[in-house]
């Protein structure tokens, strides 16, 4: 997608909202040795991540993160004129988990819903959604969700993912103001690679049936079933550190910006190892990199929100952020803007 | 690089394996160490050293050093 440059559009609040169930890495010793984990430990940084319990979905983490928003900012919830819900995690198949978050919130009827599938790029896809709505005069302030309960989706004996993938909910609203300046988005798709991360059964392609509820060993000793996700991890990291650099070089140079003027880097946070080599790569100065996987892992769409709640005490008003992310398809890109007099929240727990 | 270079610094990339029991001829992925994660580390060793990129498909399709050696060759 071409490069796209955006006028006065800013992030006016950010909450984040995760599950208060906390499970260390190194507690998996009935499915990986010591030796694999602290390997694994050393490469990615997971030490922990928080997992929901059977009956939370993404949609409440990302309630509880607009509850939060309406209830420490003054955001009302007759401001909000459209709400965009990205996640992997619907509520149901249909209808739309956004059309039920509209009525749960006591959000205006005339509220434009969307629902996006988008996986690890799913904030900053959200966001050029949000920012391309709010040129329009009809639209002043939209709330972006991104949540997603990965581990409902994923088998702990998966070698790729069951140390890996987090859970947790976000919720931001974006409008408009002088004071948000220039925003710069690039947006890219490679859907060339899907068989890198998916989730193979379960949609209409391949329906849920007995056989696909299987569970089975595979060559490299991962078991899981074919309505578990897959990711081939590298992949991914292939792809990640021949195209991101050169994406973000692309952006710096259609902003007028160089990589020295960024005040920090929230980047997807895939695994220590990937996001480091991407920062050198890129020249970048490591110690700008924002970093929260030790805590949460890799919680898909929402880690980039979710590491700039982390860490908000660094964030500082008129901060320039640039912003990173890969997800399934590939579908990737990277966003430059400025932190004006956005209202970071405190994390909560639910 | 040479082809015993590459033996060498492809060994540098794995912890616990014996740098001896690297050979142009070894099927890597049948030590106990070839993992995901050495992967990942042979991949951005590669993209390091000869500023070229090897995907996972291409781990997959060769199985000595020396056809990984030749594969990066013919990129």
């Amino acid at each position: 997608m071409a490069l796209v440059k955006f006028n006065n559009i800013g992030i006016k609040a950010l909450s984040a909202t995760v599950p208060q169930n906390v499970v260390k890495t190194r507690s998996l010793t009935d499915y990986y040795t010591p030796e694999a984990i602290e390997k694994f430990i050393e490469a990615t940084g997971i030490e922990e991540r928080r997992l929901v319990q059977r009956d939370q979905c993404a949609s409440d983490l990302c309630y509880k993160s607009a509850c939060q928003i309406f209830g420490e900012t003054d955001i009302k919830r007759e401001d909000i004129d459209a709400l965009f819900f990205v996640s992997q995690t619907p509520d149901y198949k249909s209808p739309g988990t956004s059309i039920i978050l509209q009525d749960k919130l006591g959000l205006k009827k005339s509220t434009l819903v969307y629902d996006v599938n988008m996986s690890c790029s799913g904030f900053i896809h959200g966001m050029l959604m949000a920012y391309s709505f709010l040129q329009s005069p009809s639209f002043n302030n939209v709330m972006v969700m991104v949540g997603d309960t990965l581990s409902k989706i994923t088998s702990v004996q998966d070698k790729g993912t069951g140390m890996l993938l987090g859970d947790a909910g976000i919720c931001c609203v974006i409008g408009k103001g002088e004071q948000y300046g220039e925003s710069f988005f690039s947006m890219n798709t490679d859907g060339s690679n899907i068989q890198s991360v998916i989730l193979p059964a379960g949609g209409s392609r391949i329906p849920s049936s007995e056989e696909t509820l299987k569970v089975k060993e595979y060559e490299d000793g991962s078991i899981r079933s074919l309505e578990h996700v897959i990711m081939v991890g590298p992949d991914v990291f292939s792809f990640a550190i021949s195209e991101l650099p050169r994406d973000i070089k692309r952006l710096l140079e259609y902003a007028g910006k160089s990589i020295d003027e960024v005040d920090k880097y929230a980047f997807h946070q895939a695994n220590d190892f990937m996001t480091n080599y991407i920062v050198k790569k890129s020249k970048a100065n490591p110690d700008k990199l924002l970093h929260s996987i030790q805590k949460y892992g890799n919680t898909a769409g929402t880690s980039i929100p979710l590491c700039m709640v982390h860490n908000r005490e660094e964030i500082k008003s008129n901060d320039i952020i640039l912003m990173n992310a890969i997800g399934a398809g590939f579908a990737y890109g990277t966003v430059l803007l400025n932190i004006a007099d956005c209202k970071i929240l405190k994390r909560q727990e639910l | 690089m040479e082809l015993n270079e590459f033996v060498t610094r492809f060994a540098e990339e794995f912890d616990e394996t014996p740098a001896e029991q690297f050979k142009a001829d070894t099927v890597f992925k049948s030590l106990d160490e070839w993992g995901s994660l050495t992967a990942l580390s042979i991949i951005a060793m590669v993209d390091e050293e000869f500023e070229k990129r090897i995907t996972g498909a291409d781990l997959r399709s060769v199985n000595t050093l020396e056809e990984l050696y030749n594969l990066i060759q013919s990129k």
